[in-house]
């Protein structure tokens, strides 16, 4: 679905990203690790547009997408979601939601002004649609607050429900239970692989929990200073002494091993 | 003051309140929508007025002119060349982050007034243009005043709809978004230049349409009359004082301000004399302490901003 050929980005004299190339395979739900500074994030800026690679190129569904703007992205159905919540904060949750899906004609000024009866016909449609997600979030009751005033956890599931008020093909999700307690995170990958089971949705995760990562990925893909290290199954990962050293460096290796 | 004059000034007094409410909803759209920090208000202000009233005006040797043509005709020339140059600007700089909008929008503010003031040939300079006509008069004898403040507050009243029903939909939510979050905007596909710069142009568009308002009332126009700290400034204190993202907070704004405003000039005529001639200074200074009580006791404004109201839907 997304292949990323010989992907570089550096940022001054940082080469943050460096020759990376890996493939996102069509409905699977693929994990995206690696210690901070591996160039995760970066990875993801760039195949959703909002930073341009340096070398390289991205392929979706084979078309060449190195450089498109993240809202051309978007209509091609790649949607992300951010690691620090980027919640719309002084709009309500609903309208957080309301705001997403695609080629509203209420966005055009003009048939806001002139052709209210079908904007707001569609709008009604648009907030069903709102309530839907709301309800899958479990977040009804909080539906006329301004998103600001949720919790970190709150927002969390505001982002990933953001996703879903269009028709997604791919799903970045940058560190979706990062900052959230366990009760939740369950919560979220519970989210995750219905959204992947009853919508197809791909998805694509940066994640530092590893239990999370165990719990829904495959394949697990490595990087480490800018470039893939290795990828395969969780258990295989989880063997592979140089993603350890990775991680901790040479000596620590051995006595952290349950951290990975 | 007899009941007569008290009228008379009461007139007066609401049509400029109705002239700048339409420069602070113009500016509410900027501002208030889409969080653009535009402190070039004056720009367009001045263009719309210069507009209408070089298309409208009689021939004079003075300026470019002798158009001749009538008072709509000045209004929609108004209304476009402001949103032109808008539009211009904001190819420009809305890539600029807000900070670097603000800086570039008071050097085209200082270009527009230095290109009035200079190029007599088109504007008549410091010397201003006369001569404006003000429509409507003699249509009913001795209540020309009267009926322009009718037509002003029908514009406001237009624009006021205008403005509100963006707000509530889908593109105001969309400006909304814009200014709490780009980047998240942008990830859920919203272009936000072609956004940003639709409100900026339509802020501009109302701008220009008080401009040529203000010309057709006052009837003689100069560059002093466009000065930033008329034009610019209290627009903005109107705008946070009544409150920005409220419509009603904005032409509640431009109501209390300009009572403010007219009220100190009252107060300064009674200082002592050694003090007069710092008198547009003080008047300043109290306009700022002003702000600033409403902002200790209503960050927000007089009117905070408020979420449009969902829809009940059955």
């Amino acid at each position: 679905m997304i292949q990323v050929e010989h992907l570089s980005k550096s940022f001054g004299g940082l080469r943050a990203v460096n020759d990376c190339s890996f493939t996102l395979e069509e409905g699977a739900i693929t994990g995206l690790i690696g210690p901070n500074g591996a160039g995760k994030t970066t990875v993801f800026n760039m195949i959703a547009g909002f930073i341009k690679p340096s070398g390289g190129r991205i392929l979706f569904e084979g078309q060449d997408v190195t450089g498109f703007s993240p809202e051309r992205l978007f209509s091609l159905g790649i949607v992300r979601t951010f690691q620090i919540p980027h919640e719309f904060s002084r709009m309500t949750v609903l309208e957080n939601l309301m705001l997403v899906p695609p080629a509203q004609s209420g966005e055009n000024l003009f048939s806001s002004w002139l052709r209210w009866g079908a904007v707001r016909r569609e709008e009604r449609d648009v907030r069903r649609k709102g309530e839907e997600v709301l309800e899958f979030l479990e977040l009804t009751h909080v539906r006329d607050e301004l998103a600001g005033n949720l919790s970190g956890g709150q927002k969390k599931l505001l982002e990933l429900g953001r996703t879903m008020m269009t028709d997604a093909k791919l799903v970045l999700l940058d560190e979706p239970a990062a900052g959230v307690n366990r009760t939740l995170m369950g919560k979220l990958a519970r989210m995750i692989q219905q959204l992947h089971r009853e919508r197809g949705y791909s998805f694509c995760i940066i994640e530092h929990d590893m239990d999370l990562i165990a719990e829904l990925c495959h394949p697990v893909i490595v990087l480490a200073e800018g470039r893939v290290l290795t990828q395969g199954s969780m258990e295989s990962i989880r063997r592979d002494e140089r993603v350890l050293e990775a991680y901790l460096g040479h000596s620590g290796a051995h006595e952290t091993e349950g951290a990975a | 003051m007899e009941l007569a004059g008290l009228l008379t000034y009461g007139i007066f007094f609401l049509t400029l309140v109705g002239i700048y409410g339409l420069l602070a909803l113009g500016l509410n759209v900027q501002w208030g929508y889409a969080g653009m920090l535009n402190i070039g208000v004056a720009a367009f202000f001045t263009v719309g007025a210069y507009t209408s009233a070089i298309i409208t005006t009689a021939e004079s040797s003075g300026h470019l002119g002798g158009f001749g043509l009538p008072f709509p005709v000045g209004l929609a020339s108004a209304m476009a060349l402001s949103g032109i140059l808008a539009l211009g600007v904001g190819l420009i700089t809305l890539r600029l982050r807000s900070d670097y909008l603000a800086i570039a929008s008071i050097g085209i503010a200082e270009i527009v007034r230095l290109t009035l003031k200079n190029e007599g040939w088109l504007t008549g300079g410091v010397r201003g243009m006369a001569g404006i006509p003000r429509p409507l008069a003699g249509l009913i004898p001795g209540y020309d005043a009267t009926l322009y403040l009718l037509l002003v507050l029908a514009f406001v009243a237009a624009v006021y709809w205008a403005n509100e029903r963006a707000w509530r939909s889908p593109w105001g939510r969309v400006l909304r978004a814009i200014r709490e979050n780009e980047a998240a905007a942008r990830a859920m596909g919203k272009n936000s230049l072609l956004f940003r710069l639709q409100a900026f142009v339509l802020g501009a568009v109302v701008m220009g349409l008080a401009g040529a308002l203000y010309a057709h009332f006052v009837r003689f126009i100069s560059p002093e009359a466009f000065n930033p700290l008329f034009a610019t400034f209290l627009i903005w204190v109107m705008l946070i004082a009544g409150g920005s993202g409220n419509n009603r907070g904005a032409l509640l704004g431009a109501f209390v301000i300009w009572i403010v405003w007219s009220a100190t000039e009252i107060f300064v005529t009674r200082l002592p004399e050694d003090l007069v001639t710092r008198a547009g200074a003080l008047r300043v200074l109290l306009i700022g302490i002003l702000l600033q009580v409403i902002l200790l006791a209503r960050p927000q404004g007089i009117l905070p901003e408020r979420p449009p109201r969902p829809e009940r839907h059955e």
